[in-house]
């Protein structure tokens, strides 16, 4: 496989989104209270087992802990997560998932998941998505783009292989053909269900060049585990220089440059 | 038997029949069991782009007349289960022969309904409309059915050792809860498909 | 005190031949031991499944020991097994272990027998009903079975049974089906529990004296029955899509294989998961609180004092049951749904933490001043508490939309809810069937063997799971057939290593209790009604009861826990006790 192998270890994989660093945040604090919790509690736990363990001629005492005691867990949990909610959760989603980039100013890319494979259209230079019909959709032509639609003249479409430049943000809408799948590259910390029937905007930044990868997060059939792709994220000329070879005109597009697979 | 010393020992109850509890009990859960199909009847039809106006599709007559049927038939269970609290054995089964005879009209004009639209080629899998129309009154005419073997349960019963046992009464009396609630699901059902 | 129960039911028939007292049986303890070993039977066939999963998971695409052989064609060609198979099993594990291993265990095992001994009645309010509820489970239980033997086998869409994916995958229509038992049995049983709770109590058994176990089953009673309905109502919905050809769940224009499939269209596929969550999260509720209902009875016995908290504790369920109603789509904030929709989930999902949390702190307050005997049960209560510990705060990054946003579908969701259900629930239960064993018949079970078997099983249900969130961490997606044929996996192959050998031990673990469990129901050291010294009624009867159970009816003058009364001879006071002796 290519480089993408080496952005992963024991631990949270590398970031290369500006999602990253903000999931990444929540991911760890959330990790370090409960760490602390558990700790604090089991220490709690095995003192009690110790100190009141059964012995020879000490008999159970009905008295107890007062409520405050019993309430202190609860309010502290309580207040950790309203902070959380109000700090980082809510303002995080309304980022991730609620305030969508404008379309001019990003890279748009339209993805129609399948089984087992990750259909990606580029809009092209006049930015529109050709119309499509599922009635034309074939091996060549895994959207079903009306060839008589002038938008679609400058469409070029991927398969598995997702190109985007770096620092720009990216707007994807997302759907599927057949099932629900589940578009997700863990480096970028992105994931989205494929909904057919829905189309869902997908949005994010890469911040760092290389290699990454794209998997399916959705039970979608018995190729689910091999449906995979690559991303590879370029410096902004090397993206166009790249879109300019692949898009060229058909003839010479497909000698130069086959559609992709894995 | 063991229990014969427990059978009228004091107990810590709510006072309402064990039998009565029970059937409120089972009616929330069918409850939820329409709602659950309201709700995805609502679902469905707002996100659709077009649907039908019922009374162009479906028979109104014929579902207004089962209104009237299904309503009928709700009194005549209560009344039935009036006699069983006079002792009017007749009575009793005169009445629960009509609450009966008014359900098995319910089933006779809905299946002319289906009938009708199956011979115009309209089946559950045509639209969403249809599949909507079939499930939801399919599901009721389920019902009804249950409803009518448990009646005609307790006419047979009512007709031979049921008369004098002191649990009937009060079985009559579920019947019929389970019944007005039967016929609440169609009160609901007509105006949301036939009339909206 | 009234005297309105229709007493002519619970009678029930006088059953004197074998199949009336031992097949059709309307006695409860008879039912609770029919679904005790029908459930303990499934437990360990759901375990076997996934034992083969685990094979593939940790060693892909090599043949599988042992029974690699056996394993036909269409399953496991050279004994290697295919994608599909692999995709069945995960889909029947998850089905056969909720559905037919836990709750009818937990529910119908422990709640049948225990809770009408616990509140001194006789039976349940409707013994027959009872004797249908079992037998709509076992049918049910038999036809999901069966499905691995019909044509296209059994279910592989997963537990959860999402369409379009289930629409068109084989296998879906005989689980869907034996879904409708499930659920019958289910709702017929909750009644039951319900009335019996509310109408059957002995005199002077108020609301306020009933062991936390009885309020358990009761509020667990309440949500199988209004939450189980709204699955049937999809599951009939989805079987319309399947065999009827309407489009429930079916958007317009799907093209699966190249084909344009030839439904009309116009349906949705989050209708079905909205409906199938709205049940599925207050089933999991239906998992856990049985078990905390057994760990607070055996906790408050071993520490021989009252449980801290019974008033709270009691609330914490109602309120926790509540709100599990309200909760259901936060399994579902990558769904596509409305994003607003999400905020709201995650405000409730936090509130739902907090009766999480209240539980627990009781439970573990609980052991404050007691005098803490290390019976095997109370071993197995004890883990209970770190570890449904860690299943608890592992919610917490589940539960926030944003951090969920990278850890959903992935091995911590894995790791989160078996931790709960397994070091939780199924530790807490293995307590029970230890504490309430010589109840139910008059014999003890080893309590040596019965150590070995909590430690082994401790030590591998963690080996087993906590590798799970480090995967999770790292990226590493769920159900995956060949995890290695993803990058982001490689890194952790290691670690599904690990979980592999740790369930193979676990297994194994288990064979040392299946073997005390049986050979103590015949030659197991023989004990008096109540060798454990518990207050509450269940242990005021024989062992085991009795067809009626109770001699006289009793009569109730105290609360559950009066253990350690100051003054009084004996560190235990029964429920049934007037006078403190």
């Amino acid at each position: 496989m290519n480089g993408a192998s080496g952005n992963y270890g024991m631990g949270l994989p590398i970031q290369a989104s500006d999602a990253a660093p903000h999931i990444d945040l929540g991911l760890r604090v959330i990790h370090f209270a409960m760490f602390a919790i558990f700790i604090l509690w089991s220490i709690f736990f095995v003192y009690l087992l110790l100190k009141y363990r059964k012995r020879a001629g000490v008999a159970a005492q009905r008295e107890h802990m007062g409520l405050f005691w019993s309430l202190l867990p609860d309010a502290i949990v309580l207040g950790f997560e309203i902070l959380l909610i109000f700090f980082y959760a809510i303002p995080g989603w309304t980022r991730f998932k609620m305030d969508a980039p404008k379309p001019e100013d990003s890279t748009q890319i339209e993805i129609v998941a399948q089984q087992f494979n990750w259909n990606i259209r580029y809009p092209g230079p006049d930015g529109k998505f050709g119309r499509t019909d599922p009635k034309l959709i074939d091996f060549a032509n895994p959207l079903g783009i009306d060839p008589t639609d002038p938008a679609s003249k400058d469409d070029y479409v991927s398969v598995n292989q997702l190109h985007l430049p770096v620092g720009k943000p990216v707007l994807i809408r997302l759907s599927s053909m057949d099932v629900i799948h589940s578009f997700f590259i863990p480096e970028f910390r992105v994931k989205q269900d494929a909904v057919p029937g829905m189309r869902v905007p997908v949005w994010f930044t890469p911040t760092r060049e290389g290699q990454y990868e794209i998997t399916c997060a959705q039970l979608c059939g018995v190729g689910h585990a091999i449906m995979r792709g690559d991303v590879s994220v370029h410096t902004p000329e090397d993206f166009q220089k790249w879109l300019a070879e692949a898009s060229a005109p058909p003839a010479e597009a497909r000698a130069a440059a086959p559609i992709e697979q894995w | 038997m063991s229990t014969a010393t427990m059978e009228h020992a004091p107990v810590e109850s709510t006072g309402i029949p064990n039998g009565k509890l029970g059937t409120w009990l089972f009616l929330a859960s069918e409850v939820m069991l329409f709602a659950t199909l309201f709700t995805s009847y609502i679902v469905l039809r707002v996100a659709a782009p077009s649907w039908p106006r019922g009374w162009d599709v479906l028979n109104v007559p014929l579902a207004t007349l089962n209104t009237f049927i299904l309503i009928t038939s709700s009194v005549t269970i209560v009344m039935a289960h009036a006699k069983v609290l006079e002792k009017d054995k007749a009575g009793f089964r005169r009445y629960m022969f009509f609450t009966l005879l008014l359900s098995f009209g319910f089933l006779i004009v809905k299946s002319f309904e289906y009938a009708s639209k199956f011979q115009h080629h309209h089946y559950p899998a045509t639209s969403i409309f249809y599949a909507i129309y079939f499930t939801t009154t399919g599901l009721h005419g389920i019902h009804v059915i249950g409803g009518i073997l448990f009646n005609a349960g307790l006419m047979i019963w009512g007709a031979g050792d049921g008369w004098e046992d002191p649990l009937f009464a009060g079985r009559v009396e579920y019947a019929g809860l389970y019944w007005h609630f039967v016929d609440i699901v169609w009160i609901f059902l007509f105006p949301a498909l036939y009339l909206l | 005190m009234k005297d309105h129960s229709e007493h002519g039911e619970h009678n029930g028939a006088h059953q004197d031949d074998f199949v009336g007292k031992y097949i059709f049986s309307v006695d409860h303890k008879v039912i609770g031991l029919q679904y005790l070993f029908t459930s303990m039977f499934f437990l360990l066939f759901g375990f076997t499944l996934v034992l083969l999963m685990r094979w593939q998971l940790a060693y892909p695409g090599t043949r599988i020991p042992l029974i690699g052989s056996l394993l036909p064609l269409s399953l496991a060609p050279g004994g290697v097994m295919l994608p599909s198979f692999y995709n069945s099993l995960g889909a029947m594990h998850g089905t056969i272990m909720v559905f037919l291993g836990i709750v009818p265990l937990g529910v119908g095992a422990f709640g049948n027998y225990v809770l009408p001994l616990q509140i001194g009645a006789p039976d349940m309010a409707f013994p027959r009903m009872n004797m249908m509820s079992y037998w709509s489970y076992l049918p049910g239980g038999c036809l999901m079975l069966l499905s691995f033997f019909l044509p296209g086998g059994a279910a592989q869409s997963g537990w959860t049974s999402y369409p379009p994916l289930s629409v068109i995958n084989p296998g879906q229509t005989t689980w869907l089906i034996a879904m409708v038992f499930l659920i019958t049995s289910s709702l017929l049983g909750s009644i039951n529990f319900i009335v019996t709770t509310l109408n059957m109590r002995a005199q002077g058994m108020t609301l306020w004296r009933m062991p936390v176990f009885v309020w358990a089953q009761f509020v667990t009673a309440i949500l199988l029955l209004l939450a189980f309905p709204p699955l049937e109502a999809a599951s009939i919905l989805q079987l319309m899509d399947r065999v009827a050809g309407t489009s429930f769940y079916i958007p317009a224009n799907l093209v699966v294989g190249g084909k344009l499939l030839d439904h009309t269209g116009g349906g949705q596929p989050l209708l079905w998961q909205h409906l199938f969550w709205f049940l599925a999260h207050p089933e999991v509720y239906v998992l856990i609180l049985p078990a905390m209902g057994i760990v607070a009875e055996i906790i408050a016995n071993n520490t021989r004092k009252p449980l801290f908290g019974y008033k709270e504790i009691v609330g914490a369920m109602i309120f926790l049951g509540g709100m599990s109603f309200v909760v259901w789509a936060h399994h579902m904030f990558l769904s596509g749904m409305t994003p607003a929709l999400s905020n709201f989930f995650l405000v409730t999902t936090m509130i739902i933490s907090v009766p999480s949390v209240a539980l627990l702190t009781c439970l573990v307050f609980s052991l404050h001043g007691g005098s803490i005997r290390f019976t095997v049960p109370m071993l197995f209560a004890l883990a209970f508490l770190p570890m449904f510990g860690i299943g608890g705060l592992t919610g917490l990054p589940l539960g926030m939309p944003v951090t969920d946003i990278y850890l959903h579908d992935t091995y911590y969701v894995i790791g989160h809810f078996h931790y709960v259900v397994v070091t939780g629930t199924i530790i807490a239960l293995m307590g029970g069937t230890y504490f309430w064993f010589p109840k139910w018949f008059g014999r003890r079970m080893s309590e040596g063997w019965g150590k070995f078997h909590f430690w082994t099983t401790l030590l591998c249900m963690n080996g087993v799971f906590m590798p799970m969130f480090i995967m999770g961490m790292a990226g590493a997606s769920r159900r995956l057939y060949d995890p290695t044929a993803q990058l982001h996996n490689l890194t952790t192959q290691p670690m599904n290593v690990v979980s592999t050998i740790s369930a193979i031990l676990l297994m194994t673990a288990q064979i040392p209790f299946l073997v005390n469990f049986f050979y103590s129901i015949f030659h197991g050291e023989k004990c008096d009604s109540n060798p454990w010294h518990v207050t509450t009624l269940d242990w005021a009867c024989p062992s085991p009861p009795p067809h009626g159970n109770f001699a006289k009816p009793p009569r109730v003058y105290r609360g559950p826990y009066e253990y350690s009364l100051p003054g009084a001879k004996a560190d235990w006071i029964p429920q049934d006790v007037k006078e403190a002796a």
